[in-house]
C-alpha cells in the first residue's frame, strides 16, 4: 500500500514537472524578449521609418508590411480554406479522389515553408508575373497557411452533431440550407478560431516571404499590393544576422521581436475571444 | 382495409453488400397509426427512413423495389427527394431540437421553405404547438432555448416542428424511448389525437405501446415482414407462431 501510494505521488509530480517545464520555457522566451526589448519600444520606435542604416529610427514599414500580407494571406486562406473543410466533411463521399485530398492536406501541411517560398516565386512571381510584392507573399503564406485553416474548419464542422442535419434534411431543407442554416452556424467560430491561429503562424513565418516580396530596406512605405515591403520577422532577421554592426542593432531586434510576439497573441487571444462570443450567441 | 396512403411493393434494402430489407410488401393506411414491432437490428428503423428518403445520406446504401406514396413512387428518378421530405415528416429517436430558441425551431421548416409570411408564421407556430399538446407549456417563452425544456418537452418541440410544414404522414422512430412514463403518456394521447389528421407511422420497441396506439401492426424480424395486420389480431390471433412468441415475450 505505501508503495503504491508512493509511486502514485512520484508519477503525479513527474507529470506535473512535465506541464511545468513548457510553462517555463515560455515564461523565459516572454521574460527576455520582454526585458531587452521594452527599453526601446515607444510610440517612436512603432510610428516612425528605421533610419541611418536602420540602427535609428522605427519599425513603421515592418509592422504595416506584416499587416498587409497578413490581410491578403487571410482574404486567400479563409474562403478556400473554409470552402473546402465544407466540401470534404459535407458532400464528399469517402472514396478514392477523397482520399486523395486528405492525403495532399495533410502532405501539404509537412511541406517546409522554404519549398512554399520557392513555390511562390515560381506561380506568382515568375508564372503569374505579378513580381515580389505584397500580394505574392500574402498568396504564398495563404497556401501555407491552408492545411491548417482546413484541418480546423472540418474539425469545427464534425462537432457539429448529426442530429442537426438530419432534423433539418427531414423537414425538407435541401443539404445547402441544411449547412447554411443549421450547421455553418454552429461550427464558424471553430473554424475561425482555426483560421486566426493559423494565419497568426503565418504572420511570424520568414521563409515563404523571403523571395516573394520582402525586402532588405526600402525608404517609403508601400504605395499599393504590388510593391515590395518590409515584415516584421524579415526585419527581425536581418537586425539579428545580416546587420553590418549587429551588436549595435541588439535593442531593435528585441523591440522588433517583442512587437511581433505581441501581435501574435493579440491574434490568438482575438481568437479566443471570439470563440467565447460565437458559443454564447449559439447557446441563446 | 382504408385506401393506403402509402403501398410498398418488393422493397429491397441494402447497406453495402448485406441486405437489410428483404422483399417487403405492405399498405400503410391514411389517417391510421401504424406500428412497426420486432427485435433490435430488424431492421424497422432501416424501413421507416425508407419511407421519406432519409437512407439517401448514408454511404453505400441502395433501395431497390418501389414505395408508392399518393400513387407515385418516391424512389423514381424526377422526384425531388425535398417534397418528399416536406410531405412526408420524421420525429427521430432522440430529440433533436435545433440550439435555437422554440420559436424558431418550429419556424425553422416554414423559412427554409421559403415562407415569409410573419402573420402566416406566427399562426402556424401557434397552431403546430397546440396540436403538439406542448403551447400551454411554452406560449411564455417562445423565445428562450428549446434546450432549456425537459426531455418530453423537447420531442413534442420536435414533434410540433415537423407539423408545421404541414406534412401528410408523420413517421415516428421509437419517440417515446427516451422519455418517462408521464412524458412516454403525453406523446401516447399526442398521437391519437394527430391520426385525424395524419397518417402515423411508428416504430416502438414497446409492445404494451405499440397496442395502445397503434391500429395497425406490422412484425418484422431479420429484414423481413413477417406479419401485418389489424393490431386486434396481431395481439390476440396472430397467424404465425413466431409472431406469437415475440408478442408474449418468449424472445426480443
Amino acid at each position: 500500500m505505501k508503495k503504491k501510494q508512493f509511486t502514485q505521488i512520484l508519477g503525479f509530480s513527474l507529470l506535473r514537472t512535465c506541464a511545468c517545464a513548457v510553462i517555463l520555457v515560455l515564461a523565459v522566451i516572454l521574460y527576455d524578449i520582454a526585458s531587452k526589448g521594452a527599453v526601446v519600444i515607444n510610440w517612436k520606435f512603432l510610428t516612425t521609418m528605421p533610419a541611418d542604416g536602420m540602427t535609428k529610427g522605427g519599425i513603421l514599414p515592418a509592422i504595416i508590411g506584416t499587416f498587409l500580407v497578413t490581410v491578403i494571406t487571410a482574404i486567400l486562406a479563409i474562403p478556400l480554406g473554409m470552402g473546402c473543410a465544407i466540401y470534404m466533411n459535407e458532400y464528399a463521399k469517402d472514396g478514392l479522389i477523397t482520399r486523395f485530398i486528405r492525403m495532399a492536406i495533410r502532405n501539404l501541411s509537412g511541406v517546409p515553408s522554404i519549398v512554399y517560398g520557392l513555390f511562390g516565386v515560381i506561380l506568382f512571381v515568375q508564372l503569374m508575373n505579378i513580381g515580389t510584392c505584397i500580394l505574392a507573399a500574402g498568396f504564398t503564406l495563404g497556401l501555407m497557411t491552408l492545411p491548417w485553416t482546413i484541418t480546423a474548419s472540418e474539425e469545427a464542422l464534425k462537432n457539429v452533431p448529426n442530429s442537426y442535419r438530419e432534423g433539418s434534411l427531414a423537414l425538407g431543407a435541401t443539404k445547402w440550407q441544411t449547412i447554411k442554416t443549421n450547421v455553418l452556424p454552429y461550427a464558424v467560430s471553430g473554424m475561425l478560431t482555426g483560421t486566426i491561429l493559423g494565419l497568426s503562424r503565418a504572420a511570424g513565418e520568414t521563409a515563404p516571404i523571403l523571395f516573394t516580396g520582402a525586402a532588405f530596406y526600402l525608404p517609403h512605405l508601400p504605395k499599393s499590393l504590388f510593391d515590395q515591403f518590409m515584415a516584421l520577422p524579415y526585419h527581425l532577421y536581418i537586425m539579428s544576422t545580416q546587420h553590418h554592426s549587429i551588436s549595435k542593432v541588439r535593442p531593435i531586434a528585441y523591440g522588433t521581436a517583442l512587437v511581433l510576439i505581441a501581435l501574435v497573441f493579440t491574434m490568438n487571444l482575438f481568437a479566443v475571444i471570439l470563440r467565447y462570443k460565437l458559443r454564447k450567441v449559439k447557446m441563446e | 382495409m382504408d385506401s393506403p396512403k402509402i403501398m410498398v411493393r418488393n422493397f429491397n434494402f441494402y447497406y453495402g453488400a448485406s441486405k437489410a430489407l428483404k422483399n417487403i410488401n405492405i399498405d400503410i393506411p391514411e389517417n391510421r397509426v401504424t406500428g412497426i414491432i420486432g427485435p433490435s437490428g430488424c431492421g424497422k428503423s432501416t424501413f421507416l427512413r425508407s419511407l421519406n428518403r432519409m437512407n439517401d445520406v448514408i454511404v453505400n446504401a441502395r433501395a431497390e423495389g418501389r414505395v408508392v406514396l399518393d400513387g407515385r413512387n418516391i424512389y423514381d428518378e424526377d422526384v425531388d427527394v425535398v417534397d418528399i421530405r416536406r410531405k412526408v415528416g420524421m420525429v427521430f429517436q432522440k430529440s433533436n431540437p435545433f440550439p435555437k430558441s422554440i420559436f424558431e425551431n418550429v419556424a425553422y421548416g416554414l423559412k427554409i421553405n421559403g415562407v415569409k409570411d410573419k402573420y402566416y408564421i406566427n399562426e402556424t407556430i401557434e397552431k403546430s404547438l397546440r396540436d403538439a399538446a406542448i403551447w400551454e407549456e411554452v406560449k411564455d417563452r417562445l423565445h428562450k432555448s428549446a434546450f432549456e425544456l425537459s426531455g418530453g418537452q423537447q420531442q413534442r418541440i420536435c414533434i410540433a416542428r415537423a407539423l408545421a410544414v404541414q406534412p401528410e404522414v408523420l413517421l415516428m422512430d421509437e419517440p417515446a424511448s427516451a422519455l418517462d412514463p408521464t412524458a412516454t403518456l403525453k406523446i401516447e394521447e399526442l398521437i391519437q389525437a394527430l391520426k385525424k389528421k395524419y397518417t402515423i407511422v411508428i416504430v416502438t420497441h414497446n409492445m404494451q405501446q405499440a397496442a395502445r396506439i397503434s391500429d395497425f401492426t406490422a412484425f418484422f424480424m431479420l429484414g423481413e415482414l413477417v406479419e401485418y395486420n389489424l393490431t386486434g389480431i396481431m395481439f390476440t390471433k396472430p397467424s404465425k407462431k413466431i409472431t406469437e412468441d415475440y408478442i408474449t415475450g418468449r424472445f426480443g
